[in-house]
């Protein structure tokens, strides 16, 4: 039966008559896993596979050449009781996920609601707010940043112009942090033009009745435009939140690697890649991985757990 | 109180048109200088590659006052290795990157979208999952991998993931777009005796040519922005990526001649440059309709 399904090619008025478990295998689920075969390899080798090897490299000692020592949760122990510089790239991460991604987010909402007026031009506007988004995580732009806010760099020059002296703000750890917020919020493109679709959606006649009701132009939009528009700020806050975490580049370039001053710019991932790549502790630096995930995991958790009270979706 | 509104909405009503044309006019006005304020480091980086290097840290202004190729010339050979070299090898690993995401992202979304087969929801869902995980997870024990493998100052590590479809946003644009495609086009293909295969090649391929277009950009620009990956894996200069090249830059010469670090950052934004001029309808469409990071 088997074989002369097979050979025969079956069609399907056929196979559903007679269905042997091998052939409905191979008729049904084999094409999927095929098509599917590339991605799963990838999926089980290079992200499972790897993740529960890192979650076991956490609790060792590894340092490339030995193979790894079992130290238990010593890794987890050193980290949150005896290793001020994990705090320290804690705390500017955190810095920075909670200023850079709503001042970016606020940013993108008020020039998508410009751009949403029926205003003419709008997709050459559109395409230079973008522009930055796209160019923004290159190498190049950091090191442009870099000139931007030093000591003798272009936004000093316009302070000069009113005779403000302004300091080199790339090495003073008090303002360091913030030219990567403000590099961050420059690239506000993107959040922009998901929010300028989600904008699109809202029926003009909801404001048209609203404001026959004479509703004032901000309680329609605390009352009718924000609540429309909560599950794009939910999607935009999630996509946002786990790039900043996930960001690594411009502060290696603006600090040369180092974090500095004072750690001012010792972002969670640039610790991490100093402990696994600078130092050679893997077993630390997976320690860090987890931790890390379980952050992103928890934060992702809380949104999707408190959404069903702001997010309004659609019935 | 109650009064005060309605009285508000005569007033505007009879000058609605001089306000309006007031507002809109200052909406410009607002937009224009955002634009500007926006764009004016770029164009200050542009105009700064073409300065004398003596006038370089002296100006804000975003012309210069005589035009020079030289720093152009002095930062091409300015490392051991020439730009021209981390050029190709760039344009390499991009290339390859293309071809293996559009390939193997669109292979998955395909079994996602057109296909039924067993416990496709459990995969899927898995799928969405690695697209909010933190490489940083993952990073260790594929640097131990492809080391085992000899793989390392070989471009091996930052393409093979790619034949691999190891990035899902790409996949879950492309299901996406699959899922609008008429159903019945399948089934027909099918009672004339196409194979999976055919329907893949023949029907859903060419009919998806804006998602794969959209998919092949972002990949390209992706990669060729990619710094972590290059950072980790290359360690021989030949085999360095331009922002790799662009970062020892910043290293070694670069404190002293800024002239050529920045004529060099230009050139480096050049090929994303010309993405954006010729396909941004792609890319913003690309980003409204599935939410891209970038």
């Amino acid at each position: 039966m088997t074989a002369r399904s097979l050979e025969s090619g079956a069609p399907a008025t056929e196979r559903a008559a007679t269905p042997s478990l091998w052939s409905r295998i191979w008729h049904n689920d084999a094409p999927g896993y095929l098509f599917l075969l590339p991605w799963l390899i990838g999926f089980l080798g290079l992200t499972i596979g790897p993740m529960l090897t890192s979650l076991y490299l956490s609790f060792t000692d590894f340092d490339l050449l030995t193979s790894p020592d079992w130290v238990g949760t010593d890794n987890y122990m050193r980290m949150f009781t005896n290793d001020p510089k994990f705090w320290a790239s804690m705390r500017v991460t955190m810095f920075f996920v909670v200023f850079s991604v709503p001042l970016k987010l606020a940013f993108a909402l008020a020039v998508a609601m410009l751009l949403n007026r029926g205003i003419r031009g709008l997709p050459m506007y559109r395409a230079l707010f973008y522009l930055p988004s796209l160019l923004g995580a290159s190498v190049a732009i950091a090191i442009l940043w870099r000139q931007i806010f030093a000591g003798d760099g272009l936004v000093n020059k316009f302070l000069a112009m009113f005779d403000i002296i302004g300091p080199s703000w790339i090495s003073n750890p008090k303002t360091s942090l913030w030219t990567l917020i403000i590099l961050s919020i420059w690239q506000f493109g993107s959040p922009m033009i998901i929010f300028l679709a989600g904008l699109r959606q809202i029926p003009t006649d909801m404001y048209e009745a609203a404001s026959l009701d004479g509703a004032s132009k901000w309680r329609q939009f605390v009352k009718i435009t924000l609540p429309l528009l909560t599950p794009v700020v939910f999607f935009n806050a999630i996509i946002q939140t786990i790039e900043a975490f996930k960001s690594f580049t411009p502060a290696f370039i603006i600090s040369g690697g180092t974090g500095n001053p004072i750690n001012s710019t010792l972002f969670y991932t640039l610790y991490l890649y100093q402990e696994a790549f600078g130092f050679f502790r893997m077993g630390y630096a997976s320690a860090l991985a987890w931790v890390l995930l379980a952050l992103v995991g928890l934060f992702t958790a809380f949104s999707f757990l408190t959404s069903k009270y702001w997010v309004h979706y659609d019935e | 109180m109650s009064d005060v509104p309605a009285k508000l909405t005569v007033v505007t009503g009879a000058d609605a048109p001089g306000r309006k044309r007031l507002t809109s006019v200052l909406i410009h006005v607002a937009l224009l200088s955002a634009s500007v304020l926006m764009l004016y480091p770029l164009l200050w980086l542009l105009a700064a590659s073409f300065r004398p290097e003596n006038e370089i840290f002296t100006s804000a202004s975003i012309i210069p006052s005589a035009w020079s190729l030289d720093a152009y010339v002095r930062g091409w050979n300015g490392l051991r290795t020439s730009f021209g070299t981390f050029y190709i090898n760039s344009f390499i690993i991009s290339g390859l990157s293309v071809a293996g995401n559009v390939l193997a992202c669109s292979m998955a979304a395909f079994a996602f979208a057109r296909l039924d087969f067993k416990f496709k929801n459990f995969w899927f869902a898995m799928m969405l999952m690695t697209l909010m995980l933190p490489y940083q997870v993952t990073l260790i024990p594929q640097y131990v991998l492809f080391r085992q493998l000899g793989w390392v100052n070989t471009f091996l590590p930052l393409v093979v993931p790619k034949f691999l479809a190891a990035d899902g946003f790409f996949i879950f644009l492309m299901v996406q777009f699959f899922r609008g495609l008429p159903k019945e086009l399948d089934e027909a293909a099918r009672m004339d005796g196409c194979s999976p295969w055919r329907i893949y090649w023949k029907i859903i391929l060419p009919l998806s040519m804006p998602v794969l277009a959209t998919a092949a950009i972002f990949t390209f620009i992706w990669t060729w922005d990619d710094f972590f990956g290059p950072l980790i894996y290359l360690s021989e200069m030949k085999s360095y990526t331009v922002m790799l090249g662009l970062r020892t830059f910043t290293d070694s010469t670069g404190e002293s001649d800024y002239g050529g670090l920045f004529a060099m950052s230009v050139l480096s934004l050049v090929p994303i440059f010309l993405f954006f001029l010729f396909f941004q309808r792609l890319l913003i469409e690309g980003i409204a309709t599935t939410g891209m990071k970038r």
